[in-house]
């Protein structure tokens, strides 16, 4: 059984989805067409993603005292193969320092199925919602930011999912 | 003034002391503030302080708050005004000082969180009814004319102001903070409808001498 779970962020998303999709699909048909259509569109940076990012954070095992996990897969654009060895940072405002504060820094690499993974300490709600940052930043591929928003303040985990296309 | 009347004064106050003190005690309490500098704190609670205010004027102005009456009341939602855009001013410089990027985005209207473009905009009307109740007198705006520059920007600080409030997730108890916003709404609609602020007033005279 699927759990469908309403609360407010779901039903302002869903709601705008739909509005947005009726808007460009029945007032522009073919203007809507995916950059690739024949693969895996790139993931576009999100708005507010870079902000306060810190250039070249260092590879950790942890940040901080951990508690929360951040994970996600790094894909390329077009056939979806994984990228294994990628670097992504990541930070957040936590419980153990404040978004732009060098400790809250930290970045990790993608294993051979371009997953990764790192612990970190818990996120809490910053300027009125719980989010994390990522950034791809090594420059073989274009640069995204991401900017995920947590569904409650409680959970103890958030994904990010990249798609790079090459530089 | 009769037991009751002093009954009834005591209790207006009351309540709205309880309306605006407990979604800040609530606030006060919030475990979230142990992970905050003390410039985001203020910032925090310069918010809601507003909000408090943004109930206050239309009580003051409907004058249903005992002691004030038509021209005091007036006079504290002048003062009571220019506390508002105090309030505004730290809550904007002190989330400016916590994450600049952050609160760039919202006053450019770019950034990601759906309840920026709410507060920046009610921000812009507090400043323009500030700015023109402080020409009022210089640009000899008539009643008329202040009521329609004045109503429109009142229902964009309320309405606007709300909508920010509720979409936070922030320190404020999530049903201390429905209440306060369900009283901002009803008080500035009262207020609107008792004293007919949509009304022309030429039509509110004619009708008024065809009654007599």
């Amino acid at each position: 059984m699927t759990i469908v779970v309403l609360n407010r962020r779901n039903l302002l998303v869903a709601g705008g989805s739909v509005l947005a999709t009726g808007v460009l699909a029945s007032g522009v048909p073919g203007l809507l067409l995916p950059a690739r259509a024949d693969g895996l569109a790139p993931t576009e940076t999100m708005s507010g993603g870079a902000n306060n990012y810190r250039k070249g954070a260092a590879i950790v095992d942890r940040i901080g005292k951990g508690g929360f996990w951040m994970s996600g897969t790094v894909r390329r654009a077009g056939d979806g193969a994984p990228l294994a060895g990628q670097r992504i940072q990541i930070w957040a405002h936590t419980v153990e320092g404040q978004e732009h504060e060098p400790q809250s820094h930290g970045a990790t690499l993608t294993d051979k199925d371009g997953k990764f993974r790192l612990e970190m300490p818990q996120i809490i709600p910053i300027f009125g919602q719980p989010h994390g940052h990522l950034a791809y930043d090594s420059g073989e591929f274009k640069t995204v930011f991401l900017r995920p928003v947590m569904r409650s303040p409680k959970d103890t985990s958030l994904e990010a999912h990249f798609v790079l296309q090459a530089a | 003034m009769t037991r009751w009347a002093l009954a009834r004064v005591i209790l207006i106050w009351a309540a709205l002391a309880v309306a605006i003190g407990v979604p800040i005690a609530f606030a006060a309490g919030s475990e979230q503030l142990a992970w905050r500098g003390p410039v985001y704190i203020l910032a925090g609670f310069a918010g809601i302080v507003a909000l408090g205010l943004v109930l206050i004027q239309p009580l003051l102005i409907g004058g249903y708050l005992p002691g004030f009456s038509a021209y005091r009341g007036r006079r504290a939602h002048h003062w009571i005004g220019g506390a508002l855009v105090l309030a505004v001013v730290i809550h904007v410089a002190g989330l400016w000082i916590t994450s600049p990027p952050d609160m760039i985005d919202a006053l450019t209207y770019a950034s990601p969180t759906p309840f920026s473009p709410f507060g920046v905009t009610a921000m812009w009307a507090i400043f323009l009814v500030a700015l023109l109740a402080s020409l009022r007198r210089r640009l000899g705006l008539r009643p008329r004319t202040w009521r329609f520059l004045h109503m429109p920007l009142a229902l964009v600080i309320v309405v606007g102001s709300v909508a920010h409030c509720l979409l936070i997730e922030g320190t404020m108890e999530t049903i201390s903070k429905a209440a306060l916003c369900a009283l901002v709404l009803a008080a500035t609609a009262k207020a609107m409808i008792d004293l007919q602020v949509w009304r022309k007033r030429r039509a509110l005279r004619g009708e008024g001498t065809a009654r007599q």
